[in-house]
């Protein structure tokens, strides 16, 4: 069946050399761990791409009940938490994932750098992991406040004064970032959560797409 | 390829295999959770209306008369106190207790307030009239009878509940 609406679309779109060039490669020997069990090393790159998924497809389910107003916003984490079906499930995915990515893309430079990945002709990705590996710590900057209980509040406060403290553009940074130059509230939360919803994720995935098509075009380096 | 060899799973059939199954599952132990989190409004067991407190049964006469009550209404992490007005009057033994909400386009009825039909229930919209016992009038635009709440008489107190279709 799955195969007749395949050929069906195939006769007459002619999708398969589309998908050869995006997922028909051979795995060089070195990368693959059932060659050496050493090359695991390797599925990081994969597996923060992984956790990144699952963030965004929580993410946008959490959207579902979340509201980023100073009124509402704990309540309405509460209320997800503690009265939806598998609240805790689907928020507990975004919270634990948050850090598991965070780890799973340190383990991936660590191996980019150890096995010298990032030499000529990569630097340009490793430019680009770098630009992604920022994206990630402003999610998880912007995101650490939506659920706006006393953590998420003194996290932020703390957080915008390290902004402030860089020299010259501090204060502006840090009234950019939280909308006011002294009150940390309702219009800092709407800017994190438009931060953390719209513009980081939208960033995020431009990277990715040109991470991957450098990937593509370059395949991935030598072994040691 | 022989007939006996097409029996065997092959290497690759076997990897297909267990790699779409295994893929499968976990593809499932995500999305499920985030669909069951996502459809809980439908699946919320509905809750039964309470009875709410209105007024006396000595309050009440045959004529029909206008009755505002308030309740709590929790809206998931949103509590607020809500009002409705009921249209009650005796009707021999019987208490009868009207929505005041037309059911042509949802605007608020009252009792006797076009002087053309005094003992009519008229809406200031499209004109909509209805009798006595909330049953529509023909050639006005609404298409059925007021809604009716659930009465119920508790120590010479009268309770409603959810209001009803009629038909
Ligand atoms: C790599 C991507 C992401 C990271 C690292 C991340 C990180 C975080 C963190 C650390 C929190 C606080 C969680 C907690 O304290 O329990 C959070 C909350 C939240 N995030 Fe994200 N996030 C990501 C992507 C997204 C996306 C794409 C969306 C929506 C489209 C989203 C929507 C939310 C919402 C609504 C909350 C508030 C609910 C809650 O606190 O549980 N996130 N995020
Ligand atoms: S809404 Fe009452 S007549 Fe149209």
């Amino acid at each position: 069946m799955l195969q007749r609406v395949y050929d069906w679309v195939d006769e007459r779109l002619d999708i398969t050399p589309m998908w050869r060039d995006i997922a028909d490669h051979e795995v060089p020997e070195h990368v693959n761990p059932a060659h050496h069990f050493s090359a695991f090393v390797y599925c990081f790159g994969g597996l923060t791409f992984f956790i990144t998924v699952i963030q965004i497809l929580s993410g946008m389910f959490l959207t579902m009940y979340y509201v980023p107003d100073i009124v509402n916003a704990h309540e309405s984490v509460k209320y997800l938490q503690g009265d939806v079906a598998f609240g805790t499930i689907v928020r507990g995915m975004h919270h634990w994932g948050a850090s598991l990515v965070i780890v799973m893309i340190f383990l991936h430079t660590l191996r980019v750098f150890f096995t010298g990945a990032y030499k000529k002709p990569r630097e340009l990705n490793w430019v680009v992991g770098v630009l992604i590996f920022f994206v990630m710590l402003g999610l998880g900057f912007t995101g650490y406040l939506l659920p706006w209980d006393m953590k998420a509040y003194f996290a932020t406060v703390v957080g915008l004064q390290i902004a402030e403290s860089v020299p010259l553009v501090g204060t502006l940074t840090k009234t950019l970032l939280a909308g006011d130059p002294e009150i940390i509230g309702a219009q800092t939360l709407t800017r994190f959560f438009a931060i953390h919803v719209f513009f980081l994720p939208g960033a995020l995935l431009g990277l990715l797409a040109a991470h991957f098509i450098m990937i593509r075009k370059q395949g991935i380096s030598g072994p040691l | 390829m022989s007939d006996e060899q097409n029996h065997n799973v092959s290497r690759r059939q076997f990897l297909t295999y267990t790699l779409t199954g295994v893929g499968g599952f976990m593809a499932a132990g995500i999305i499920l959770p985030m669909a069951r989190f996502a459809i809980d409004p439908v699946l919320q067991a509905e809750t039964e209306g309470d009875m709410k407190a209105v007024t006396d049964v000595s309050e009440l006469t045959e004529n029909p008369q206008r009755f505002d009550f308030s309740y709590e209404q929790v809206d998931a992490w949103v509590t607020s106190e809500v009002t409705e007005t009921a249209f009650i009057y005796r009707s021999g033994e019987e208490i009868v207790a009207l929505s005041n909400t037309c059911t042509h386009l949802g605007c608020k009825v009252s009792w006797g307030s076009s002087s053309d039909h005094p003992n009519q229930f008229y809406c200031p919209c499209h004109g909509g009239r209805y009798e006595k016992d909330g049953t529509n009038i023909e050639g006005t635009p609404p298409t059925e009878p007021l809604h009716r709440y659930v009465v119920e008489v508790r120590e010479g107190t009268v309770y409603v509940g959810k209001a009803e279709p009629q038909v």
